[in-house]
């Protein structure tokens, strides 16, 4: 990889640091957010001289970037005040939704190479890391759009099923022994279950938990995505990805404990009240 | 290239959670929705592994699905950026007085 990009990944990932030291001031919060905005900025340009980004699916990128850069735009500009909080959740939820898209091109890529498994293929460290990503990645997506359906008063339910902790953890179970499967497998549809389970995981989790709740697990959710974002910065070598990943989970985690405690509740008694353990969320 | 191996990788996710968890300990609770928002905006830089993953994409499947990525990574940077923006457009006109 050339030194210009890699140097302008470096440049990125200390605005990013700088910036999000600066947000968390009242007078210095918009610099802040103008330094990430150029890191953000340096890296995408940055990474069209990247060797892999090839002539072969570059106008793929500048239509997905264009189109994807456009909807945000527009919805951004036009969401009410009291509307943001769900207008985050979307946001990091589709955060969450591309590093999971990520992970599965990595893994298909990974079954496709006839080294017989998807962890001969990719190294056993970089599989790992990946399918990690990659349930967190798709339980951050779809846990933030029931957050968002919550918040927007688009769902009311807070059960989808009998006993709720017992799916909670099948789930998580079956997530676990598909990743198994996917690490060893040399096929596609071991891939395709194992994103539903995750997918289906994220859902179940987020369902139960209320309303007033929400932006707790809503920071909870962006800790995570930036965790996922971190590991794919591992698969796909990328320090950049690995140093604004990392630094977001780090951060985000700390923010949803912060948030929490200012709200007077524990981060477990949130997350748990729903499942019935604990008492039941204060929502009158 | 800079080869980004195990052990190295390991040190930098330890510097980089430490950062994280150190620059934002001093954060006023009425900045805890815009640093949500900002931290957001932070990891659009996914953006940029959905390019990479998408450039080495070969087969029509895999193309669909790095296009999605790069799709929801875009989405997910801008969106980021001007829901933060707009947030603290609201809290200095509220909280400031000098322009």
């Amino acid at each position: 990889m050339s030194v210009v990009v890699q140097l302008s990944y470096f440049v990125a990932s200390v605005l990013f640091i700088f910036g999000l030291k600066a947000m968390s001031s009242p007078v210095t919060a918009r610099k802040g957010v103008m330094w990430a905005g150029v890191g953000m900025v340096v890296a995408t340009v940055a990474t069209f001289a990247h060797p892999s980004v090839g002539m072969e699916n570059l106008s793929l990128i500048l239509i997905a970037i264009v189109l994807g850069g456009a909807f945000a735009w527009y919805t951004a500009l036009k969401v009410q005040m009291t509307e943001m909080p769900q207008m985050v959740a979307v946001y990091n939820g589709l955060g969450g939704g591309s590093a999971g898209a990520i992970a599965a091109v990595s893994l298909l890529q990974g079954a496709r190479a006839d080294e017989g498994s998807v962890a001969a293929a990719m190294g056993s460290d970089a599989a790992v890391l990946g399918l990690l990503g990659a349930v967190i990645g798709s339980v951050a997506f779809s846990g933030s759009m029931i957050a968002w359906a919550k918040l927007d008063d688009r769902l009311k339910k807070s059960t989808l099923v009998e006993n709720h902790q017992w799916w909670n953890v099948a789930l998580a179970a079956a997530t676990l022994l598909l990743a198994i499967w996917v690490f060893h497998t040399g096929s596609g549809f071991p891939i395709l279950l194992f994103f539903i389970a995750a997918l289906a995981l994220g859902i179940f989790i987020t369902v139960p938990i209320g309303g007033a709740d929400m932006p707790v697990v809503i920071s909870l959710f962006n800790a995570l995505t930036g965790l996922a974002v971190g590991f794919k910065g591992y698969v796909l070598g990328n320090l950049a990805l690995i140093i604004a990943g990392t630094v977001v989970g780090a951060a985000g985690m700390l923010l949803t404990v912060l948030m929490a405690k200012a709200m007077n509740r524990s981060l477990m008694n949130i997350l748990f009240s729903g499942f019935g353990a604990a008492p039941a969320a204060a929502e009158s | 290239m800079i080869e980004v191996g195990g052990l190295v990788a390991l040190y930098v996710f330890m510097l980089a959670a430490v950062a994280g968890y150190e620059v934002i300990t001093r954060v006023p609770v009425i900045l805890h929705t815009p640093l949500m928002s900002g931290s957001n905006f932070i990891h659009g830089i996914v953006v940029v592994g959905a390019m990479v993953a998408l450039g080495v994409a070969e087969t029509p499947l895999e193309q669909a699905i790095g296009f999605v990525a790069v799709l929801l990574g875009a989405a997910n940077a801008v969106g980021g950026y001007v829901v933060t923006e707009r947030m603290l457009d609201m809290f200095k006109s509220s909280k400031k007085e000098d322009g």
